[in-house]
């Protein structure tokens, strides 16, 4: 079996000092949590950091916790800790479907919240459902403590906005009335990465959109939003029509990558089936049927 | 790098590259080859132990990750002679057939009779998705998951691994 | 239950494997550590066909833990770059003049530690010249394809074979006066086996007594001899050659790899133990794979659904190296058993075996060479003729399959199947299912615009093979060895040539000699997997352990046994041929109680009676088993699927399989056999495959992008059984090991077929994956052998 490349190790004790090693190894030093993205790749020799600086024993970085208006959400809260989270489950259903689906329940034992957005993947689950919550990332550097926009973090494929002596360090999302959200997958077996996946969040008034959110996963959307999606429906009546348009619109606006899990013709339907499905369902949790 | 690590409740000093795994670590430096490896990318659980009583795929954590942490094998399940209830339900069920994924299938059952210990057939599914079975078509692995949580609900003793942190010596092999 | 065994033995019961395998004490070919064991690496090629312009090793040989680095040249010199392969082709060991498939083996380092030995395969650098891929079988006959091997003389083209069987004027004949005829194309993809362990090697050469002892993953140890001698000069009796537990098997570990070659070679170059473990893309990108059959099929019947003929051809992808692992005689492996399990008049098929630049192998995953392809042809035939017809394809079956009293039945294609009753385990199998329910079901959920399938498939396995003067491997006659020894106290050790890899050997045939003996399974010990240990045979695969390894066992039990009457005749001064074995003793007919049992003739014979003439005292026997006829299993499948039509998605609902192998010698383990076989048809129907993009590169090398199932797409298995007895076996066992494999992955497309059929689609190719499906649906199928576009 494989093995990766030589690398040095340093282990984090605390934020701070994780942004000094950061500082210290100059771009060369990368943050290594739950790692199962990163060692497989390390495996292959798909990736080579000269230093891995080991996040995991930083207190910090864990735990949920509501924070007034906000559910605070720590970068290195795991996705069984998430999954398992009565408090998310209740504010943000979305989170818990998402996290059902995403890897196994022994891969979830071990990787990250933070480690998953940060990866970066076009095909993360959790990147979508964080834009579709339209929530904020928290990143913190050697000098200050920034907070970004999800929808602004992901500057490209495994690319954010993270820099290299930079951390992130927790996810806040907004706690409104009126809300509900669902993420629907689609994948060729269990564990497997989305061949197509969307999540959605409404916030509505009576039957009327006052908010929405919608994250793609897989599906080649900009960001993983449908903005021009969220703006049709923005304003609207909850009913069918209008989420199976809103689907049609996202199906048009996205760009899917064509891969072994399906030809882009295929992805694009995808796109708009689910967007309508987690609509329907974000809809049925916020006490609107249609 | 000197990294120590108690594994089955006693306690390895070692001194090790940095890049090896977990997996590779329980194998090469501590003889225990009970953790198998089946593929390179997390995906066919043949390597799973408990790291800090939590099951983890052991080739996608370094080992320098594990220092100063509690590992636990599939080696620590039978205690004084005795089968733990996984152990005899899938010799029971015929829930090994080969034998290669069978360690990990019984780190993760423990682990979710621990936390359940009446689960539904589809939770017992739920729990051992991560993990790759050529052999049993997973039929015999659920039956004998079963089977271990009506052995273990009879028995006196809970079977569980609860005894096991309490039992650790601080004798250093190496 | 037995002729003569009483068959007290036989039953589920613990396995005496799994005391070891449950405290994590199995022994794999990993585990094996020896003093001063050495690691070696494998570089492969990146390119899929390319001209190796120079390998330079200096760089590897210079990093301070490397040992050695093998090239092709060094191999050369030795006159080791080539191995024959079981197909009497060869295959290059290392890539002296060119690079044939993505993966293939290039250079091995040997170093001292894993670590090393991968790091030092980035330092060795390998000039290639790229040269045009041949990756669409279809394509590899055209005149402007590149020809593959250059390396063969007067080779000009890409065509290994061409190969028929049956007679194809019968079959134009019932064609002409046929009220209908079907046809479709259908791709039985190219997958792969994946046992859970990758193969591997401890190759141990021992410079002063020039033995050379192998710890490898051989599901074939003597084969693996015998080939090793020949390659490396080094006596036969001087190599020994041990499989410990092996982790799955399924035909990926029959035949010999490069990378066992280059451990042996290292071991003698370095003089010390070298060990090499394929990493899970070496496995999935370089070993056997299984199938690349494209198939055209025809089937001709009366308005009135009697089959009356059928027709096949067959584009076989062979991949760069011809090295399928099958009978040498049958180059398309048993593919000749395509008239399945239906009395019809006429059949013929031709097969042409073309090379490409993929990976060699073609014939494993408990294909039973090849019978998994057959079935699933007649499968998706018999479905596309109800379809046609408008029958349902229950009836369809029924009216076709062959009637109990035809058997022995001669088929169409020259295949005498031993013995079946197939419309009672027809009716078995629709009775367990509630048929007619699951129908009525269908038809509410149609009217919803719900799609709901319900697939069948009636399946014959051919397997057990010798016999020895129509079956051989490179030349090994298919007939194995056995020897059974009775310890004076009456304890039994028997040794069997077949080679278990999770089938359950040390326990089903400890039976088998028990219930021969009368004395306890835990009374018999099996020994399997080590050539100075074992007689020789060819190995277990083709589902052929229990019906010749097995009646071997069986053959020489009763040999012992027959010693064993002699000796008690002298104990009770009776003559031999008054004495009746019953009960587990020999006695004087007519005193059943009294007489001696096993233990006590052992310790006779050790002791100091008088012994009768032919008796030399001691129990101990052994044998050759050469089986007259293949064994015929049988069993028939349905499964139910629900499709979601928007994102095509397929959920297995249930699956009920009725299989009949023969007498059941250990119910537990032929369950768990079955269990496997139908996961296998979920994998295949649903997710697995390997598909080639153009320039050649392998899109299944990893267990991300090569799906296998796992316990959330398996539904739990409804098993039911009928009993036909083996007429020629001595116990009437057929063997279990491939007949769900062999026979799921049609039920599983015909169920998923039989659901899309309100949407007019009649055919779509497996992998059956959501974006194959809706594909399938709006009628533009994918090809799974090409890279999605």
């Amino acid at each position: 079996m494989q093995v990766p490349a030589q690398f040095e190790y340093e282990r984090a004790t605390s934020v701070a000092h994780a942004v000094d090693l950061l500082v210290k190894y100059n771009g060369a030093g990368r943050v290594i949590a739950g790692g199962h993205s990163l060692i497989p790749m390390m495996k292959l020799r798909l990736a080579r950091p000269e230093v891995l600086i080991d996040i995991n024993e930083v207190g910090e970085l864990a735990g949920i916790v509501r924070d007034g208006d906000e559910l605070r959400i720590g970068a290195l809260v795991r996705h069984n800790e998430l999954l398992d989270s009565a408090e998310a489950a209740q504010l943000f259903p979305i989170l818990v479907d998402a996290e059902r689906v995403i890897a196994d329940p022994i891969v979830r034992n071990r990787g990250t919240v933070g480690g998953s957005l940060c990866q970066a993947d076009p095909s993360e689950d959790l990147s979508a459902a964080f834009s579709a919550l339209r929530a904020d990332a928290v990143i913190q550097g050697p000098q200050i403590r920034r907070t970004v926009p999800i929808r602004d973090f992901f500057v490209g494929p495994y690319e954010t906005v993270v820099g290299p002596d930079e951390l992130l360090v927790e996810l806040r999302v907004p706690v409104r009335p009126g809300s509900g959200s669902a993420f629907v997958k689609v994948s060729r077996r269990a564990g497997d990465w989305a061949v197509g996946a969307v999540g959605a969040a409404v916030w509505l008034a009576g039957d009327v959109i006052t908010e929405i959110g919608i994250g793609l996963s897989a599906l080649g959307a900009q960001n993983f939003v449908a903005v021009e999606a969220e703006d049709f429906l923005r304003g609207r009546v909850v009913s069918a029509e209008a989420f199976a348009e809103a689907g049609r619109i996202a199906a048009e606006h996205c760009d899917p990558p064509v891969d072994q899990r399906g030809p882009a013709d295929y992805k694009r339907h995808l796109a708009a089936t689910l967007v309508a499905r987690s609509l329907t369902l974000a809809s049925h949790r916020a006490g609107r049927e249609v | 790098m000197d990294i120590t690590v108690t594994v089955n409740g006693r306690q390895y000093r070692r001194t090790i590259e940095p890049r090896v795994l977990l997996a590779y670590f329980l194998r090469d430096e501590l003889g225990l080859t009970g953790t198998h490896l089946g593929c390179d990318t997390s995906n066919c659980g043949a390597c799973v132990v408990w790291l800090d009583g939590l099951p983890v795929k052991s080739c996608t954590v370094l080992a320098a990750m594990a220092d100063g942490k509690q590992v636990r094998t599939v080696e620590s399940l039978a205690r004084n002679g005795q089968l733990d209830p996984v152990q005899q339900a899938f010799i029971d069920c015929h829930g090994a057939q080969c034998g290669f994924c069978t360690p990990g299938m019984l780190m993760t059952a423990r682990w979710l009779l621990d936390r359940d210990p009446d689960p539904s057939e589809e939770r017992i599914r739920e729990a051992i998705s991560g993990q790759l079975c050529r052999c049993t078509g997973y039929e015999n692995i659920v039956r004998a998951i079963r089977r271990a949580a009506e052995l273990s609900n009879t028995a006196d003793d809970d079977g569980s691994s609860a005894a096991l942190a309490g039992e650790q010596r601080d004798e250093v092999a190496s | 239950m037995t002729a003569d065994g009483n068959g007290s033995a036989f039953g589920s019961r613990i396995r005496k494997e799994d005391a070891r395998f449950v405290r994590g004490l199995g022994k794999f070919v990993d585990d094996v550590v020896l003093p001063g064991m050495l690691h070696g690496a494998m570089l492969r090629s990146p390119m899929a066909h390319a001209r190796i312009v120079s390998v330079d090793v200096s760089a590897a040989l210079a990093h301070p833990r490397v040992k050695t680095v093998i090239t092709g040249e060094m191999l050369a010199e030795r006159g080791m770059a080539w191995m024959p392969t079981l197909s009497y082709d060869q295959q290059a060991v290392l890539a002296t003049d060119k690079v044939r498939f993505q993966g293939q083996e290039v250079a091995f380092v040997v170093a001292e530690d894993r670590y090393a030995a991968r790091d030092a395969l980035e330092l060795i650098d390998v000039e290639y010249e790229p040269l045009p891929a041949v990756v669409d079988a279809h394509q590899a006959l055209a005149p402007d394809a590149p020809v593959i091997r250059d390396d063969r003389p007067g080779q000009q083209d890409n065509h290994i074979f061409d190969w028929e069987s049956g007679d194809a004027q019968r079959v134009a004949e019932v064609f002409a006066e046929a009220d209908v005829v079907v046809e479709q194309d259908m791709l039985y993809p190219r997958v792969h086996p994946a046992p859970l362990e990758t193969c591997g090697i401890v190759a141990d050469m021992d410079p002063v007594s020039g033995r050379l002892t192998v710890w490898s993953t051989a599901q074939a140890p003597h084969a693996h001899r015998s080939l090793y001698a020949q390659l490396t000069g080094i006596p036969e009796h001087r190599i020994r050659v041990i499989a410990n537990d092996i982790g799955g098997g399924f035909g990926n570990k029959v035949g010999v790899y490069p990378g066992y070659v280059c451990a042996i070679v290292a071991s003698m170059i370095t003089q010390q133990p070298v060990k090499w473990i394929e990493d899970r893309a070496e496995n999935l990108m370089s070993t056997a794979f299984a199938r690349d059959y494209h198939m055209r099929g025809e089937i001709a019947a009366r308005s009135d659904g009697t089959i009356l003929g059928l027709r096949v051809r067959v584009l076989a992808d062979h991949g760069a190296f011809n090295a399928t692992a099958q009978p040498s005689r049958y180059p398309a492996g048993f593919f000749g058993v395509f008239t399945g399990s239906y009395d019809l008049q006429a059949a013929h098929c031709s097969v042409t075996g073309v090379y490409t630049n993929k990976a060699p192998g073609g014939v494993a995953y408990s294909c039973s060479f090849r019978v998994t392809e057959a079935v699933y042809l007649v499968e998706r035939m018999v479905d596309l003729l109800a379809c046609e017809l408008d029958m349902d394809p229950a009836e369809l079956r029924m009216r076709n399959l062959i009637r109990p009293e035809q058997f022995p039945y001669d088929t169409a294609t020259g295949w005498r199947y031993d013995s079946g009753d197939y419309p009672r385990a027809l009716a078995k199998l629709l009775d367990m299912a509630g048929y007619h329910d699951l129908r009525a079901e269908q038809a509410a959920k149609r009217e919803r615009g719900e799609l709901m399938g319900i697939g069948l498939s009636f399946f014959t396995e051919a397997v057990g093979a010798g016999p020895r003067k129509h079956l051989d491997m490179y030349g090994f006659g298919m007939a194995d060895g056995a020897e059974l020894r009775v310890h004076p106290s009456g304890t039994a050790v028997l040794r069997v040539s077949c080679m278990s890899q999770g089938q359950g050997h040390e326990t089903t045939f400890a039976q088998l000699v028990a219930n021969e003996l009368g004395i306890g399974v835990d009374e018999v010990d099996v020994v399997q997997g080590d050539t100075d240990h074992t007689p020789f045979g060819v190995g277990t695969y083709g589902s052929r352990s229990i019906a010749v390894s097995g009646a071997a066992a069986v053959t020489v039990a009763r040999k012992v046994r027959e010693q064993a009457r002699l000796i008690a005749a002298a104990m009770l001064e009776a003559d031999p041929e008054d004495l009746e074995w019953g009960d587990g003793r020999w006695y004087v007919r007519g005193v059943e109680g009294a007489g001696h049992t096993l233990a006590e003739i052992a310790r006779a014979a050790h002791a100091d009676i008088d012994l009768p003439d032919g008796v030399d005292g001691q129990l101990a026997a052994s044998t050759v088993y050469n089986p007259p006829n293949l064994t015929f299993p049988f069993g028939a499948y349905l499964c139910v699927v629900d499709v979601d039509p928007d994102t095509g998605q397929v959920t297995v609902r249930r699956f009920v399989a009725v299989d009949d192998c023969g007498v059941r010698i250990n119910p537990m383990i032929v369950d768990g056999q079955i269990h496997r076989g139908l996961a296998d048809g979920i994998g295949m129907a649903l997710m697995e495959h390997i598909a080639f993009d153009a320039d050649g590169n392998h899109l299944g090398g990893s267990f991300m992008d090569y799906l296998l199932p796992t316990a959330l797409e398996c539904p739990s298995w409804e098993l039911g059984e009928t009993v036909t007895p083996s007429p020629h076996h001595p116990v009437g066992a057929k063997g279990i090991g491939e007949a769900a494999t062999v026979g799921s992955p049609a039920a599983v497309v015909n169920a998923v077929m039989d659901a899309l059929r309100p949407c007019g689609v009649r055919h779509a190719d497996m992998p059956l994956t959501p974006a194959a499906v809706w594909r399938a649906i709006q009628g533009r199928a994918l090809r799974s052998d090409l890279a999605i576009r």
